[in-house]
This record gives structure tokens, C-alpha cells and sequence, in this order.
């Protein structure tokens, strides 16, 4: 396939999604009973699919890496998830939504796939309340809601800091009553090493049950992954340890292409790094900007205590240059000031990476329990780690990896380059653009899980109903085993002298100071020869202990850094080759006067999509030129 | 600082296991708990040796993978929180550390610290949810919800599923488990109409798949990560008892 078909329905912004529903081919419900479908990842976006596919009436199979279903990484979204419900009459409707996240995103994304998510974002929070999720209610009994980033409504639903847990056990309990009916077949402790194709449609999947060391051969009428984003190849990041990209780029190496690898969000409010064996770096939610103020010293080195630091002597750099949106620009916006600042010599604490969050005045004029039922959870958390307390000192935080923008492409079907193989969630590109606004994470997976794929699959599905159930005593199925066993043994075999996670720490300390915030021509080309030897050298040198036949947690994490190696010189080719600053790209030789990304819409207005062309071969560079019908493409201002 | 660790050491479900001695220095207060683990494996890798086996995922206390048995209580000596978030600065120089697996009849032990929980996923197939299908949903704000409802359906949704209460419970009980959620459920107008109905289903399943009885001793409560509180237990009772005198 060379040329990418988008599949937009045609027609009015606001009436594809239901021209494409009026006129999409169907599958009667007996047919359904004949038809297999593969869901890959339990998280906000898989869980949802699978038990909406299985009350549909297909026949579902769903893995997860983790031993329950229950804690895919989505659990740990703190903030909330937005819907265009204008409960508080604020001035929000569907267009406002999709017009914030086209914002937001620069002007990279698909503006037919943000109206839909737009569009069925409503449904999602009536579906979800309805399941039980106890989102934050007024005094009156209705809903609250509250603000995010990057937007000047208030249509973000929450529950406490821990939305994403909430949003998720709700999806959760969905596909558990489709387990309990029989419905669902669930295969927990499961990782997928292989897709496999017949005739050039996804097929079936290999995987390596995790407490047998077995690999196993499932087949199926289509493959879903909802498997996530590769966030932790930065090794320090928000993320679970155990997230990664593998399954991604498995389908990637069978022929789906892999579209704006580079486009990364780094989060503005973290707990800033503390050590050097440090495993991970714990978000602190964006909701916390509703009430809290970022500030830096006006003098350089000021390394007195924050709250020795009087009023007029504090920066309260992001209300200075951004005032329309002050604190509450977007993510990307608030990450580079941040690093700014600290690189100009006005950070905070012992390393000078960090800034203050601070909620003194919140504290004033709200008083501490108002403030205390916003944010308790976090302010505790933030104790746990840093063992001070956000009520008396300003928080410390700084920029980490978090989201990934980029994934596998996919059509308006939420199909891939492969037929047969969907991609949705966090897994797919789709419609966050250069960068995503908060609290449209979970919107996006849930429409994607409840909505969309329920409806687009059957469009594929349904010329499939007199095929049969798909063999896996087959050669595709033998070759795709075969390679994933090879792989497996090729990595005990190596019996060198250094730790998967050794390497996986290099690897990340090269993206984060080339391929991270802050990108150039000289040094993403230096980035790639340092990942190249550095690939070369874990192929010669990694150790890992045990077998293959037994639980071996080495041998998972050894596979996972593998793949983590090659999607980083993708990653760093993608953000060579987009030689403009978009969103979260942001290349130092394309800047505004102030400082600020400058696009470059004449050549690159477009979504890059990369196809594998062999092990050592350079990658192809697809483009699917973005057309803006609806919006109006402006330089992004948040002043 | 220098710590003793004393670990258990099981190869598999059905090997014989053992505790095992293994010291660390130049481990620092900052470090988390499982920060200092991923520093013995990498020197028992690095020294030929089997690492130790455990669990973890997001490393922020939410997802509820890890859970070990430190010094004889489940997550360790802090408050309310997961064993991810244990911080090295409540050790003293020198001290010995035991960390063993859950032990529980319904956790068998798969390898070293890592035990089987999926005997709570059992129970949440029981009845864990509101039979509601997915679609044709009523507009959120149609039903009105107290606040106060929410809330206390919230504190008790919070529940992570680590296994923490059965673990540390007597009767290895995991009724502060089935509570959670027929407490949260049962506050709420959706899944009020199911309540009484889960409540039995739910604790039917427990009996038997080897939980033992809840016999108000509140440890649960006192290890809950969350700090579910054991009043839930006592509404989880009432919607039990009034299944009970509805057969």
C-alpha cells in the first residue's frame, strides 16, 4: 500500500459520524456468533471495546500483561475527562471541544476524527455514571465540573484526583458481566510478541504466557490493539514501568504504519527527579493549576526556601507571558517555560530543575478545606515521595515524559495499513495531533472503546461471515511462533554482562537530552549513531538469566527494550525529517521571535506515516496531508 | 545505609520455599522500597544469581500490583500507603528486613513474592458491577445524587484490589474487599436495584474459593492502603441479611 486512504465520510463536519453510521454495512446478530475478535490491552480504550463487542454478540478473547484486567496503566489518570456537556452553562458545545483540541493539538491532527470524539463524548459520561462511577456532584446533587489546560470552559468531569481509576474500574465492571455471561474469554499475564497475517489481513496474534513461559497461537477475524503509548522509552517518565510500545511495533514490523513517532507530550507538573536510580517520576494531576501558581525566583541561584521568598520577588513567569490563559496553558506551553526558566539559571531546589507550585493564596482565600477536598489525595502523595507538605511549602515540580501523541496510523475506521488490525487508544495517532489537551485521554480511549469501534469493525467484518473459524495449524501461524521463539532464545543467548534495565537507562538519558523538550538537527543526528551503538552493544552484551519456559520478568522487560531500541531511531528520524516546531515538536532552529514553536504549514501540514521496509533499511515516509474546512489555521496564541 | 534483608525464595507453585539472607549497602533514604529490590536484583544478575521475583506496575500507589509483606504487615510500616510507595527514610541503618509473599489460601504463590490474586477478579465476576448494557443511557444530571452519597461511594470505590485485607486478615477473609464494592454500588441509585442481590453472589463466590470469614477484628481496615473504612462491611451485612430474608 503506498497511498493512505483517510476514509473520511463525506458531507458536513457535524454530520460524517452519522452519514458514515447510516451508511456503514452491518452484521446480524447470528452472524456475529461466527465472528472471533482479538482485543490486546485492558485500559480505557480496550476494556470498553471488548465488553461492548461481546454484548454486540461477537466471540471476544482479551490479554493483558498485567495479572488483572483491573490495572492497566489508564487507572493512574488523575484529572478527569472531558464531555461538551455545557452543564455549567459556560459557553461549551461539541464545536468548542473539537476546536480546543484542533487548538491544542497545533493544527496535526484529522479534524473529522476530533468532531467525533467531540461528538460522542457526551455518551460516554451518561455511560459511565451509569455504571456506577461516582463523579464529584454539587450540593444540588448534579455533576461538577471543572477546568483544564488550554481551554477557558469548564468541561472536565472528575472523581477526586483519581479519575482515571474510576473511569477505568467502571469500564472494568463492564467486561467483567460480559466474562461472568460467558461472553468474554480473558487471558491475564499474557505478552504479545507477534501479529500474525493470512493473505495480508491480521489473523491472529502470538503470546508468551508469562507464568508458563508458553507461547501460544490465538486466531481471530480481526485484531484490536488498545495497547497504549511508548512513553517509557524515556526510562524516567509517568508511566507504569511495565508500559511500553512492543505490541505497537510488532504490527509496525508486519506492515502497519507508524505515524508522528516523535510527537511526545511532557508533562509540566511532576515530581521532579530526585537520584540517579530513581525508576520513575510520579505526575502531579494538571487540575492542580486551577488553583496553583507557578513561580521561580526573579534572581538567579536564589536558593532560599520558597516561602522565605516575599511576593515581590517571585516570577510568576506563565501569568507574565501567557495572561489570557496564565497558569492554564496548555502542557507543552508550560513544560518548555519551565525548562526554560531552569536552563536560564532560575530554578528551584538542589538540582535547579524544578519550579515552585504553589497554593498559598488558595489557601487564603478558600480556606483548607475546600482546598483539601480538590487535591487531598495529592498533597498526600506528594508528602509520601518528597516528605513535605504542599499545605506549608510550595510544591517542586518539573517536566517528565507522559503521553504519547504519536501511534500506529489509522483511517477514520480506526483501521490500520493492515486490514483486519485496529488500533485505538492511546496505541493510534489519532486525535490529539502535536499535543493533547488535558483530560482528553480518557475521552478519547472511551470513545474509541464504547462507540466508535463497535460500529466501524462491523463495516469490516461483515464481507467476512462465511469464512470460518481461522486456523492456527497453519504456516503463517507456524512462522510468526517461530520468529517470536527465535527472538526469545536469541536474547537468553547473549549471556553477557549488563542488565536489560541497565540499558533501557541509557537509552532513555540519550532521548531525553536529544529527542526530548528540546530538539536540533545536531543533535538528533548524534542521538541516532548513539542509539545505534547503543543497540549494538545490548546485543552483545545484555544478560539475561533463567530461561523461557518459566516466570522470567528479565526476559519480559529484555524483549520490551528491544523493540524500545528501534522505535527510538524511528522516533528520531520522524523529528529529523519535520524540520518546523509544532505542539510538543519543538526544533530550536524553528522559533518566534519570542520563543514560541513556529509551524510551518506550507510543507508540513501533514500527518507523517512510516512504513518498515527490512531490518537496516531506511524507513518510508508516507504524508497525509491534513485539509482544514472547518477551522480557521492560525499561529496557536495563548497570550 | 546497610540493610539485612530475610526474603522468601520459592522457584515455583509447587517447589518447597525458604527464606534467604541478603545484605545491601549505600542504600539511601530517598529510595524507594522497590528502588532498593531493583538494586539487589541488579547485583544478584550481575553475580549470576536468580533475581528475586516481585511485583509492581505504575510505582504511584494506584494500580495495585505490588503488594508484600514487610516486617509482618502488609505494605510495610507506612500509613495508607501501597508498598510502591515506601520510602527507604522509615528503615533504620542496619535493621533486617523480612519480606515475604501474601499469604492467604486464596493467593497461591506463582514464584518468590509474586502470588496468584485472581480469586478477587472471581469475585468481581460475581456481581462486581450494574447490569447495564453499553448504549441508550439516561442524561447523567437525570438522576440527582447527594453529595454525601457520592462521597462515601467514592472513599469506597477507592479500593485498589491489592489483597492487602485478606492477607493480613486471620481468617484470610477478603470481606473489606467484597464491601468496597456493594457499598459503593448499594450508595447509588444504579446499582441500588442489584444491591442485596450482589451482596449474596458476591460472598458466595468468597466462601468458596478458600476466603475464611470476617470476624470483626479490623486488621483489614488498619492495612488498607486506602483506609477503607469497616463501616462498609457493615452495610455490606445489611444488603446480605436482606437478600437472606428475601429467599
Amino acid at each position: 500500500m503506498t497511498k493512505l486512504d483517510s476514509k473520511i465520510p463525506e458531507g458536513n463536519l457535524k454530520d460524517k459520524w452519522t452519514n458514515y453510521l447510516n451508511s456503514m454495512n452491518l452484521v446480524s446478530p447470528a452472524n456475529k456468533k461466527k465472528l472471533d475478535i482479538i482485543v490486546v490491552g485492558t485500559g480505557i480504550a480496550g476494556a470498553p471495546a471488548a465488553a461492548s463487542l461481546a454484548q454486540l454478540g461477537y466471540n471476544v478473547k482479551v490479554f493483558c500483561y498485567q495479572d488483572s484486567s483491573r490495572r492497566a496503566h489508564s487507572v493512574a489518570a488523575q484529572g478527569g475527562i472531558n464531555a461538551a456537556k455545557n452543564y455549567p452553562n459556560d459557553g461549551d458545545s461539541i464545536y468548542r471541544l473539537f476546536y480546543d483540541m484542533i487548538k491544542g493539538g497545533d493544527y496535526r491532527a484529522r479534524e473529522s476524527n476530533v468532531y467525533r470524539a467531540a461528538e460522542v463524548s457526551n455518551e460516554v459520561i451518561d455511560q459511565l455514571t451509569a455504571q456506577g462511577v461516582p463523579f464529584a456532584r454539587e450540593y444540588g446533587g448534579t455533576l461538577s465540573n471543572r477546568s483544564f489546560g488550554g481551554v477557558q470552559v469548564s468541561r472536565t468531569f472528575y472523581a477526586r484526583g483519581q479519575t482515571g481509576q474510576q473511569v477505568l474500574l467502571g469500564s472494568y465492571s463492564a467486561l467483567k458481566r460480559m466474562i461472568s455471561e460467558g461472553k468474554v474469554k480473558m487471558y491475564a499475564r499474557r505478552q504479545m510478541l507477534e501479529i500474525v497475517t493470512v493473505d495480508g489481513h491480521a489473523r491472529g496474534i502470538i503470546t508468551r504466557n508469562l507464568v508458563t513461559g508458553e507461547t501460544e497461537r490465538h486466531s481471530a477475524h480481526a485484531v484490536i490493539l488498545a495497547t497504549g503509548g511508548y512513553g517509557t522509552i524515556y526510562y524516567l517518565s509517568t508511566l507504569a514501568i511495565n508500559s511500553n510500545g512492543s505490541a505497537a511495533w510488532s504490527a509496525y514490523k508486519k506492515g502497519a504504519f507508524f505515524a508522528n513517532p516523535s510527537f511526545i507530550q511532557i508533562h509540566p507538573t511532576c515530581i521532579p527527579q530526585l537520584n540517579d536510580y530513581q525508576s520513575k517520576l510520579t505526575l502531579m494531576s494538571e487540575s492542580l493549576r486551577n488553583d496553583g501558581r507557578i513561580w521561580v525566583p526573579k534572581e538567579k541561584d536564589d536558593k532560599r526556601p520558597g516561602n522565605d521568598i516575599p511576593e515581590d520577588e517571585r516570577d510568576y513567569y506563565l501569568e507574565r507571558r501567557y495572561p489570557a490563559f496564565g497558569n492554564l496553558v496548555p502542557r507543552d506551553v508550560a513544560s518548555r517555560a519551565a525548562k526554560e526558566r531552569c536552563d536560564a539559571g532560575y530554578g528551584v531546589g538542589d538540582t535547579g530543575q524544578a519550579v515552585f507550585l504553589d497554593f498559598k493564596h488558595a489557601l487564603e482565600k478558600q480556606g483548607k478545606d475546600v482546598i483539601e477536598d480538590k487535591y487531598g489525595n495529592l498533597f498526600e502523595m506528594y508528602e509520601t515521595i518528597t516528605g513535605e507538605s504542599p499545605y506549608e511549602r510550595p510544591m517542586r515540580i518539573y517536566p517528565a515524559g507522559h503521553y504519547t501523541m504519536g501511534g500506529l496510523w489509522v483511517d477514520y475506521e480506526l483501521q490500520t495499513t493492515i486490514p483486519g488490525l485496529f488500533a485505538i487508544g492511546e496505541a493510534n495517532f489519532s486525535d490529539h495531533g502535536a499535543n493533547r489537551l488535558g483530560a482528553s485521554s480518557l475521552m478519547q480511549g472511551a470513545t474509541d472503546g464504547y462507540f466508535i469501534i463497535p460500529n466501524t469493525i462491523s463495516n469490516y467484518l461483515s464481507d467476512k461471515i462465511r469464512t470460518g473459524k481461522v486456523a492456527t495449524d497453519t504456516k503463517e501461524f507456524d512462522e510468526a511462533e517461530k520468529e517470536a521463539k527465535e527472538r526469545l532464545e536469541k536474547l537468553l543467548n547473549v549471556n553477557g554482562t549488563q542488565t536489560a534495565s541497565s540499558f533501557h537507562k541509557r537509552l532513555g538519558k540519550i532521548l531525553w537530552e536529544y529527542a526530548g523538550m528540546a530538539r536540533n538537527e545536531e543533535g538528533l543526528k548524534k542521538a541516532l549513531t548513539m542509539v545505534k551503538d547503543l543497540k549494538n552493544e545490548f546485543w552483545k552484551d545484555v544478560k539475561v538469566p533463567g530461561t523461557s519456559a518459566e516466570f522470567n520478568q528479565e526476559l519480559e522487560k529484555a524483549v520490551r527494550i528491544a523493540s524500545a531500541f528501534e522505535l527510538s531511531q524511528l522516533l528520531i528520524k520522524d523529528a529529523l525529517s519535520r524540520k518546523e516546531s509544532c505542539g510538543a515538536h519543538y526544533r530550536e532552529e524553528y522559533v518566534t521571535e519570542d520563543g514560541e514553536a513556529k509551524r510551518n504549514d506550507e510543507e508540513y501540514m501533514y500527518v507523517s506515516a512510516w512504513e518498515y521496509q527490512g531490518e537496516d533499511k531506511e524507513p518510508k515516509l508516507h504524508k497525509e496531508e491534513l485539509k482544514f474546512e472547518f477551522v480557521e489555521v492560525k499561529q496557536r496564541s495563548y497570550k | 545505609m546497610k540493610v539485612k534483608l530475610k526474603i522468601w525464595r520459592q522457584a515455583n507453585a509447587k517447589a518447597k520455599g525458604q527464606f534467604k539472607n541478603y545484605e545491601l549497602d549505600d542504600i539511601q533514604d530517598e529510595m524507594s522500597f522497590l528502588e532498593m529490590l531493583d538494586a539487589l536484583n541488579s547485583k544478584l544478575i550481575k553475580e549470576g544469581e536468580n533475581p528475586v521475583a516481585f511485583e509492581n506496575d505504575c510505582r504511584e500507589g494506584i494500580c495495585g500490583t505490588c503488594g508484600l509483606f514487610i516486617n509482618g504487615r502488609p505494605h510495610g510500616p507506612g500509613e495508607q500507603i501501597a508498598t510502591c510507595q515506601l520510602h527507604m527514610r522509615l528503615f533504620k541503618d542496619g535493621e533486617t528486613i523480612v519480606i515475604e509473599p501474601w499469604r492467604a489460601g486464596g493467593f497461591p504463590i506463582i514464584k518468590d513474592l509474586v502470588t496468584d490474586r485472581n480469586a478477587y477478579d472471581k469475585i468481581m465476576q460475581a456481581g462486581g458491577f450494574v447490569s447495564v448494557n453499553i448504549g441508550g443511557t439516561p442524561d447523567s444530571n437525570a438522576v440527582l445524587i447527594s453529595k454525601e452519597h457520592a462521597d462515601e461511594a467514592m472513599d469506597a470505590a477507592s479500593c485498589i484490589g491489592c489483597g492487602a485485607c485478606a492477607a493480613i486478615c486471620k481468617n484470610s477473609s477478603a470481606m473489606l474487599f467484597i464491601a468496597a464494592k456493594v457499598s459503593q454500588l448499594a450508595l447509588l441509585p444504579q446499582g441500588k436495584v442489584e444491591a442485596s442481590k450482589r451482596a449474596k453472589r458476591m460472598v458466595a463466590v468468597m466462601d468458596e474459593l478458600g476466603f475464611g470469614n470476617c470476624s470483626n477484628t479490623g486488621a483489614c481496615e488498619a492495612e488498607c492502603p486506602k483506609g477503607i473504612s469497616l463501616a462498609h462491611i457493615a452495610r455490606l451485612n445489611r444488603e446480605f441479611l436482606k437478600a437472606n430474608i428475601k429467599s
